[in-house]
């Protein structure tokens, strides 16, 4: 397998304050990966930074092409879909036309037809309510429709920023067994931020951990979920 | 009675020209919460360019099309190279920007132009079958042109992908560009719809205020009452607005306060709207689940 997705040697800044402290990351073609860690290790911040939303320095490659200077809409063009933190829906705009701009920065308008009919066989809510303002959906459906809106680019690389996030746990089971098939049939990679370290062990195939901004470990996902250490202050048992 | 019906239609026939105003204030507005106070010179500009190209023998339409065509690109070229460096500069800032604009454009139409006043053709006949007892032909077409410019606004933001983006950049500049939208040509797009907006304004006034370089400075001010009573960041609301503003202020104007004192009925209406109902007659609050 080769990396779709590495960092080396990754800074980050809010202003001059550095974040990250030199990330090495990688996200295999096809893989699913998880970033594991407590609150303000700089999870968010590395999805941000692969992206170009903050400040950074040290190398990003992506699909063997390097991302610097590259700016956040170039970024995306070349097929990473990012689900920000917050989940990022244009809460004014309808349903449908939060997936229309999924797709903004396609040409390919005959793939897009069926890419809406896809995401709304995976979210059938989302085409019963594709007429509402997005800003009226329950935090589930918003979810569901900020995954949506993200497949609508048809991406290499899906970021996920804590899809878990405030959701009732029959949804995020919902959500977590989609993502799954997504990764599986149609072989988007993922890189999934998750405060939840047992769902997202399920999920991926390799994990990081971070804290304070470096990676303290990394490797198989079954590696992880067995490392004493991560079972008592991640997993809590 | 007739007299009254009469105040009411020519306050209409001005409030097409406010409506415009606040429509381009609004655009403006949606995408930086920043009201241009130069929205009014920069159409006197423009319309003095339209004054140029008939001298120069065009027909009035392509003297029309070709003026709105250069007040859209100096709208773009005015975002990109004067606005964009106060991007992150504070408010007070970018009012500065907008108050020196309007002393530039004003200065510069008076020194290429001069001060003197001059007439500026009607496109429409003097004497047409939709003239009115109540509106000339001019009014009449000017209010169609307003409406017709509308109509066109409203298409396009609604109905294509550009338009979408731009709505999209507008509220959530952040997850625009995770869609791969460039945020700052849309502001560049909306600065230059902006000006073609203001310029229609000033090519409809100008026959009937006369073009000089002052010549947009009261209906800027009736623009911007109309754009705060029907809500500044609703276009619909904006340019509705417009037109009561132009009937309040020909009413108060004819019964109330006379014709000198006018303009003052457009400042009411903006301590009123600010006072009572800040968001507007139209600008209604948005219900969000959080």
């Amino acid at each position: 397998m080769t990396a779709l997705l590495e960092t080396r040697g990754l800074k980050a800044y809010y202003g001059p304050t550095p974040v990250l402290h030199g990330v090495d990351l990688e996200v295999e073609a096809g893989g699913i990966t998880a970033l594991l860690g407590a609150n303000g290790a700089g999870k968010t911040t590395l999805l941000r930074a692969i992206c170009a939303m903050v400040r950074r320095e040290g190398e990003v490659r992506f699909a063997d092409r390097a991302l610097d200077g590259l700016a956040t809409e170039d970024v995306v063009r070349l097929g990473v879909a990012h689900v920000p933190d917050g989940r990022g829906t244009f809460v004014h705009l309808t349903v449908e036309e939060n997936l229309r701009l999924g797709a903004y920065t396609r040409a390919d308008w005959a793939r897009v037809a069926g890419d809406f009919e896809r995401v709304y066989a995976y979210f059938p809510r989302l085409r019963e309510r594709r007429r509402q303002q997005a800003g009226t959906l329950s935090g589930g459906e918003q979810q569901m429709l900020a995954i949506s809106r993200a497949l609508m680019l048809s991406p290499k690389l899906l970021l996920l920023d804590e899809p878990s996030f405030g959701l009732a746990p029959l949804v995020v089971k919902d959500i977590f067994r989609i993502l799954r098939t997504i990764n599986r049939e149609e072989s988007v990679s993922m890189l999934v931020v998750e405060q939840n370290a047992t769902l997202a062990l399920d999920l991926a195939d390799h994990a990081y951990l971070l804290e304070t901004g470096r990676v303290v470990m990394s490797g198989t996902a079954a590696r992880i979920r067995g490392d004493e250490s991560v079972r008592k202050s991640y997993l809590g048992y | 009675m007739t007299a009254f019906l009469h105040q009411i239609f020519s306050g209409l026939a001005s409030g097409g020209i406010y409506a415009s105003v606040a429509l381009a204030l609004v655009l403006i507005y949606q995408a930086t919460h920043l009201v241009n106070f130069a929205q009014g010179e920069m159409a006197m500009f423009a319309t003095y360019i339209a004054w140029a190209l008939v001298q120069a023998g065009l027909p009035y339409w392509p003297a029309f099309l070709i003026t709105l065509g250069i007040a859209f690109t100096g709208g773009v070229v005015i975002e990109r190279v004067i606005i964009r460096p106060f991007d992150k500069a504070p408010v007070l800032a970018s009012v500065c920007v907008f108050i020196g604009l309007l002393s530039i454009f004003n200065s510069l139409a008076g020194f290429i132009f001069t001060y003197t006043i001059k007439t500026f053709p009607s496109p429409f006949a003097e004497r047409a079958w939709y003239g009115t007892r109540f509106l000339s032909p001019h009014e009449t077409g000017e209010i169609a042109v307003t409406l017709a410019l509308l109509v066109l606004v409203y298409a396009f933001f609604r109905f294509t992908p550009l338009g979408l983006a731009m709505r999209a950049a507008a509220q959530n500049p952040a997850s625009s560009r995770l869609v791969g939208i460039r945020v700052g040509w849309m502001l560049a797009l909306g600065w230059g719809l902006a000006a073609a907006a203001g310029a229609v304004a000033g090519m409809m006034a100008a026959p009937i205020v006369y073009l000089e370089p002052n010549m947009m400075g009261g209906v800027l001010l009736y623009g911007f009452a109309g754009a705060l009573l029907g809500g500044i960041d609703n276009p619909w609301g904006a340019v509705l607005g417009g037109f009561i503003v132009g009937v309040l202020e020909n009413l108060a104007g004819g019964y109330v306060v006379g014709a000198d004192l006018k303009l003052t009925a457009a400042l009411v209406i903006i301590v009123g709207v600010l006072v009572i109902r800040p968001s507007g007659l139209f600008g209604r609050p948005i219900a969000t689940r959080v």
